[in-house]
């Protein structure tokens, strides 16, 4: 359209000499850094000699696989060379301009991972199983899961979820509560996000009614919510235990034919319907929210509010709906910490989760299945202190359950921070 | 359609942003709605569009009384907008940009995109308009960004267009094609609300013209009224609209800009190679379609972005890799082009943010504390000698009206002995009175020999101010013409053209804008 | 389009009415009475008197004789209000008794020991409060304070309890190091959103986390661990370390409280007298003019969460040096998260600090004698405080209960609002 586009030429310019961004070599320093440590520590400090068996089959599955023994030493040196080497072609990407896969991370962290394993469970005579390590860990993450989902639906409309603790808090008491009057956990799980939902409905009136600031009130009803919940679990339930706060336990469902699957199958489907139910979501609202109607609202009202508006799209309207929607997300998952594990309702019993749960939504971008996959991340790092705990090792727990919180340091510092939030998230819309 | 409004009236608090406007729009018009920044002009249209609710008044389609809950009812009721600040979501593509608010859907609500394609393709084809639906609007250009939205309010019916400010980001060719479009929607039998300031698009292409001022109707015009007389309805007195200047009288070069390459977070080349100089007493304007490197050019001088190559050099120091603390004190002055968000701290009193760079220096500050009553003094000194309207200094500036906040700027960054001024977009979303004021104290800082440069997208604040003028486009300088060179020349320059070959192209063929100013010209010199 | 600004297109030279001259006495006084109305200050007392009622209905709800009363409620409706009356009338009381003064306590020193106990309580909340306050006006949202009191408290607790060192010389150092721990773990907040943009939320969160971990590590460890003791408990800090007790031993109330005072005039100083805090200001409202203006606003990140920090710290040294005086991991109690809602209520600003940390102090200390006294649980001091700061955050809806005059607009108090977009005046 434009009437000529012919480039200008221009007089004296350099022949062929494009200035280029200057190369940053943080990135491959840091994977080189932590790599180099963990051979010093796990391949090359530790005494030979000793040996690490990891199991991998359950009983059920379809055919059996022995558990196998490796020398240690020699085990983990290999991985941490292997991590090392995957350094160095981060350094010959990032000299050459070229971008590295998403594969060389989760690469890089599974040999580490191995790399660890091996020197912390070596020369000890149980072995780790490793089946039961991961369906711990993808059991661990159920909440995070919701919680990130919960953070993301409403943060994709432009609210910031901050109240994501508080959410699940308010599930789990709801679920407990309901499940142990009418004895069905089921019932407990169509009650936790109603819980949730109300949480989220406070969020919106006082974020979009009176323009509080989201991250204020997100904070403020964390607290409301370990008030409230813990001043009835301290009149309430507690002289009521038996009739209001004993939730029966979801039962767990073994999916015919794929539970006997090796590895797989007891980690995926040897589970509880929350657990399936949790499969559902992240698929339908990874499809959704990219893909429909409904998701392109929802997302036109987080990135450019005023355009969604002058296209007849009701804004603040799409707000308190997505957010009271991710509040029963965020609800359900808080059905985790007490009917899932048929468990009694406790004092803040949810630990911060909310917050692992908003850190996992930013680690995953902001979809669904990178929230997923950041979850399963702190789940199973979580799952690996309770396993090594177990077994013993030499790694002092406290620093174990650090691990995740640091990582998450590190990912917002230098891999997320150039990540693009939803451009009106925490900007009120008033017209 | 038929379009009237009746008695409308819209308050925002104390103010009545539109007062009793009375205004109607036949079918198949271009009716020009004309008024300095200000008058209330945007108010008046985001009201029939359903954006705000009028306090009093009536909206009447084909002389029915309609009432419009949200610009979805305006939408059905065949209104569309293309708003001059683009309402599309950057992240999105072109096609969801077009269809968001009614998309097709296949079951499950998924989108059906193929249609979605398919209904830009048809729109696009019709008009002419080569716009991928598939690419992604953050990447377009800002000419092909406001054809989308043209696409965007077609695709919905629209028996009434209303364009508001559509030709601030285009140059002179582009603001033909648009021209152009115009006619032949207008032959289609869509009537158009065009809403500028601009007052010889005005008489290139409306049909009616009405004048409002101060939130109410002052007048209606035929577009063959003289400039002076649109300008005097506008303004509600004379103006003159030159700016009086005499010649400048150029030093030694200050300023040496040599080989500048600036690359943004994306790895982008934003400004490709960039070299010119600034002489003492003399004005260069940087031209050019926004985003074509001038505003990466000026931040890159001021030290709040880093050069990848080049050197600035200002009276024999280099510039590059000083802070910008360093640089101000170096003595540039800088008035940022987004003054809201790189002028003022909103909530920051008047005399606050006239000591926004100095503060920490004597005589506002002793030691490492804030000498309260010399802000203040320096404040009420100021507020005078820029013509600042505020009833205290100790107001938040976001009180004052956009000229007024300008001044404080000027006022700020003039307060220091200046070794070089740089201004961008100066007279951005300001009124007439203020835009003279400002031009005024340009020329002035000139004349006392400071080198001053000047970022403009208008094509009219570049003739009236420049002595010499660099034009940009792509991150780089396509040439440097004298002040004063023909509109026609400079955009197709502004559109890459080289110099030589835009002066054929202008001789072969003149824009609508261009006729005007050759016939403002002719008459000048009877 | 936006409360911040209402006026989208006002016309050149437009001005406001001018103030009239000719208002009689009683017009003065019914101006008077409105500004009276419609001050922030009344805002705030209606605000706690709304969460005491809502908090009451809970009290009221949770109560057994109200329960019992409310099964034949139809039958004898007086005796359900009578019951809930009596149980929420009580748990106040003794919330009163227990933060203010207690009128049938024995002895005087026993009546006047609620108020010393309040005003010690209140010591880490105005501390941490303070410096968060200042984070919020520099528009960093800081939620780390739980974290950096724990630094703090294990950095004067380390000085406190590993060196012999002569009187004031201790306490001196013990001190300075609570605000250099707390300052250092902050100040990984402010560098890391400094260099690479990090999010401080997310940060600080990590932070607290990771601060707890920390310290229940180093309780396992010999350094840190007292000797002969399997749990996570260290050595007490020596007696010259310790804050000197103001009232005697008959009360717990320590030079922590000095401390604080000193602190808020600090702060105050700080951010609307010195040239740093201008810069913190200017930072916080619109980060790019300041950049633009030359202010090094990645200098002020780091600075800001550092001095914030500090405070913080400070306030784990008046856990450690003057109440707990051994570490554990619960030193930070919850200060650290109940410092966020002292701040809000306070506005960010030292004198409003100060007071809201004297509140949620009575709040917290009168809530210890409640839950003896009257059985009702401190958790409800929670719901007191996060209402409280609800309220104050939506003005128009305590007005709205209230029935009082609108100060115009129908958002949120301006320090606790949220950004809303502004748009230049076409």
């Amino acid at each position: 359209m434009s009437a000529v586009a012919a480039p200008a030429s221009r007089p004296g310019s350099f022949a062929g000499a494009k200035p280029l961004a200057p190369i940053s070599y943080k990135a491959p320093i840091g994977y080189a850094a932590v790599a180099a440590l963990a051979t010093l520590l796990f391949g090359i400090l530790p005494e030979s000699g000793r040996r690490t068996t990891f199991s991998v089959s359950t009983r059920d599955d379809f055919f059996q696989i022995e558990s196998f023994t490796v020398p240690s030493k020699a085990t983990a040196l290999l991985l941490c060379l292997a991590a090392l080497a995957l350094s160095a072609w981060t350094f010959q990407a990032a000299r050459t301009r070229r971008k590295v896969g998403i594969w060389l991370p989760a690469v890089y962290a599974v040999l580490l991972i191995f790399a660890l394993l091996t020197w912390a469970v070596a020369g000890k005579d149980q072995a780790l199983p490793l089946t039961s390590l991961l369906q711990g860990s993808l059991f661990l993450a159920v909440p995070l899961v919701f919680g990130a989902l919960a953070g993301l639906l409403s943060e994709r409309s432009g609210i910031i979820n901050i109240a994501i603790e508080g959410q699940l808090l308010a599930g789990a008491f709801l679920a407990a509560v309901v499940a142990t009057i009418t004895q069905s956990a089921y019932l407990g799980l169509i009650a936790a996000p109603i819980a949730g939902a109300l949480v989220s409905a406070l969020l919106v009136a006082f974020a979009i009614r009176y323009v509080v600031d989201q991250i204020i009130v997100g904070v403020v009803l964390n607290v409301l919510v370990v008030g409230i919940t813990s001043y009835l679990f301290s009149t309430v339930l507690a002289d009521n235990a038996a009739t209001l706060n004993s939730p029966p336990r979801l039962p767990r469902i073994d999916i015919p034919v794929l539970s006997q699957i090796p590895v797989v199958g007891p980690v995926l489907f040897k589970q509880t319907a929350l657990v399936y139910l949790m499969y559902v979501v992240v698929i339908v609202l990874q499809v959704m929210v990219f893909k429909s109607r409904w998701g392109l609202r929802l997302r036109a009202v987080g990135e450019h509010p005023k355009a969604a508006d002058t296209v007849g799209i009701k804004v603040n309207r799409t707000r308190v709906w997505n957010t009271i929607l991710g509040g029963a997300v965020a609800g359900l998952g808080g059905a985790f910490f007490t009917v899932a594990n048929g468990l009694a309702f406790g004092k803040e019993m949810t630990g911060g989760k909310g917050y692992i749960a908003l850190a996992a939504m930013i680690l995953g971008r902001w979809s669904p299945k990178g929230a997923l996959a950041a979850a399963l991340l702190f789940g199973f790092a979580d799952n690996l202190q309770v396993v090594l705990g177990i077994i013993g090792t030499p790694i002092p727990s406290q620093i174990m359950l650090m691990t995740p919180y640091v990582v998450t340091i590190f990912a917002v510092a230098g891999l997320v921070g150039r990540v693009r939030a939803p451009a009106a998230e925490g900007v009120a819309y008033v017209k | 359609m038929k379009l009237e409004l009746r008695g409308i009236t819209k308050r925002f608090g104390a103010l009545v942003a539109n007062d009793h406007i009375d205004l109607v729009v036949e079918p198949g018009e271009v009716h020009a709605l004309l008024g300095e920044n200000g008058a209330g002009k945007s108010t008046l249209m985001n009201v029939l569009y359903g954006f705000y609710d009028p306090d009093d008044g009536q909206i009447l389609v084909d002389g029915v009384p309609v009432e419009f809950a949200g610009p979805g009812d305006a939408m059905a009721a065949g209104i569309g907008m293309v708003h001059q600040h683009f309402m599309l979501v950057p992240v999105f593509t072109v096609a969801e940009n077009v269809v968001l608010g009614y998309e097709p859907v296949k079951g499950g609500g998924l989108i059906d995109l193929a249609e979605a394609r398919r209904r830009v393709k048809e729109i696009s084809d019709r008009f002419g308009f080569d716009v991928d639906p598939d690419a992604l609007v953050e990447d377009l250009p800002v000419g092909a960004q406001q054809r989308v939205e043209i696409i965007k309010a077609l695709s919905r019916d629209a028996k009434v267009l209303i364009l508001d400010e559509p030709t601030a980001v285009l140059t002179p060719q582009e603001t033909d094609e648009l021209i152009a479009i115009m006619r032949q929607l207008k032959a289609a039998g869509t009537s158009i609300v065009f809403i500028t300031h601009k007052l010889r698009e005005v008489r290139a292409v409306a049909d009616r013209i009405t004048v409002i001022r101060r939130g109410k109707v002052v007048g209606a015009a035929r577009p063959d009224s003289s400039e002076t007389e649109l300008a005097s309805l506008m303004v509600g007195r004379s103006v003159s609209l030159g700016v009086e200047r005499a010649p400048a009288q150029p030093g030694a070069v200050a300023l040496q800009v040599r080989g500048l390459s600036v690359l943004d977070e994306a790895g982008v080349l934003q400004v490709d190679d960039v070299s010119f100089d600034v002489a003492r007493g003399e004005i260069v304007a940087i031209a050019g379609v926004q985003g074509n490197g001038q505003t990466e050019l000026t931040e890159v001088i001021l030290g709040l972005e880093p050069a990848v190559a080049g050197s600035v050099v200002l009276d024999g120091t280099e510039l590059i890799g000083r802070s910008v603390k360093d640089v101000l004190l170096a003595g540039v002055g800088y008035v940022p082009e987004d003054r809201s968000a790189d002028g003022v701290v909103a909530d920051f009193s008047v005399a606050e943010n006239l000591v926004l760079d100095l503060f920490d220096q004597a005589p506002f500050a002793r030691g490492i504390s804030l000498d309260l009553a010399a802000i203040q003094e320096n404040a009420e000194r100021r507020a005078v000698e820029f013509d600042v309207r505020t009833q205290s200094v100790s107001d938040a500036v976001s009180t004052l009206s956009g000229g007024n906040q300008q001044k404080v700027v000027l006022a700020r960054e003039m307060s220091r002995p200046l070794r070089l001024f740089i201004a961008s977009q100066p007279t951005r979303g300001v009124d007439v009175g203020s835009i003279e004021f400002v031009h005024k104290r340009v020329v002035q800082e000139r004349d006392s020999g400071t080198p001053v440069i000047i970022v403009s997208t208008e094509l009219d604040e570049v003739l009236a101010l420049a002595d010499r003028i660099v034009v940009m486009y792509r991150g780089r300088i396509v040439g440097t013409v004298p002040g004063g060179t023909d509109r026609d020349v400079l955009g197709l320059m502004m559109a890459g053209v080289p110099q030589a070959e835009a002066e054929a192209q202008a001789a072969t063929h003149h824009t609508v804008l261009g006729e005007a100013d050759i016939e403002a010209s002719e008459e000048e010199s009877k | 389009m936006s409360q911040a600004t209402p006026a989208p297109e006002q016309p050149a030279g437009s001005t406001a009415p001018a103030p009239r001259r000719d208002d009689g006495i009683e017009a003065r006084a019914q101006g008077a009475l409105r500004e009276m109305l419609t001050s922030s200050w009344l805002v705030t007392v209606c605000a706690l008197v709304l969460a005491m009622v809502i908090s009451g209905v809970l009290i009221a709800a949770a109560d057994a004789d109200v329960q019992d009363a409310a099964a034949y409620f139809f039958a004898r409706p007086a005796d359900f209000f009578s019951a809930a009356w009596d149980a929420v009338w009580g748990a106040y009381v003794a919330l009163f008794q227990g933060a203010i003064i207690d009128p049938t306590a024995s002895t005087f020193t026993r009546a006047v020991r609620p108020l010393t106990e309040t005003m010690t309580t209140s010591v880490p909340l105005i501390l941490a409060g303070l410096g968060l306050g200042i984070g919020f006006r520099a528009g960093m949202f800081n939620i780390g304070a739980q974290g950096q009191i724990i630094l703090g408290a294990i950095f004067a607790g380390y000085i406190g309890f590993a060196f012999d060192l002569p009187p004031v010389l201790h306490l001196l150092l013990a001190v300075i190091g609570a605000a250099v721990g707390g300052g250092l773990w902050a100040g990984i907040a402010g560098f890391l959103k400094a260099r690479t943009g990090a999010n401080e939320v997310i940060v600080t969160i990590m932070l607290n986390n990771i601060a707890i971990y920390l310290v229940g590590y180093l309780l396992s460890t010999k350094a840190f661990q007292r000797e002969g003791s399997n749990n996570p408990i260290s050595p007490p800090v020596g007696g010259n370390a310790e804050y000197p007790l103001l009232l005697g031993s008959g009360f717990r109330l320590h030079l922590g409280f000095l401390l604080a005072i000193a602190a808020a005039v600090f702060v105050w100083w700080l951010m609307s007298r010195s040239t740093l805090g201008f810069q913190f200001r200017a930072v916080g409202s619109n980060p790019s003019a300041a950049r633009t203006a030359g202010i090094n606003v990645n200098r002020v990140y780091l600075l800001v969460m550092m001095i914030a920090g500090s405070l913080a710290g400070l306030a784990g040294s008046a856990q450690i040096l003057g109440t707990e005086k051994v570490l554990t991991d619960g030193v930070a109690a919850s200060f650290g998260f109940d410092a966020i809602t002292v701040a809000l209520l306070g506005r960010s600003k030292p004198l409003g600090t100060f007071f809201a940390g004297l509140l949620f102090g009575a709040l917290r200390a009168g809530g210890f004698a409640m839950q003896a006294r009257t059985g009702t649980p401190i958790d409800i001091v929670l719901v007191v405080q996060s209402l409280v700061v609800l309220f104050i955050a939506a003005p128009p809806l305590v007005r709205a209960v209230f029935r009082l005059p609108s100060a115009g607009g129908r958002g949120a108090a301006p320090e606790l609002s949220a950004p809303v977009v502004k748009e230049a005046a076409a």
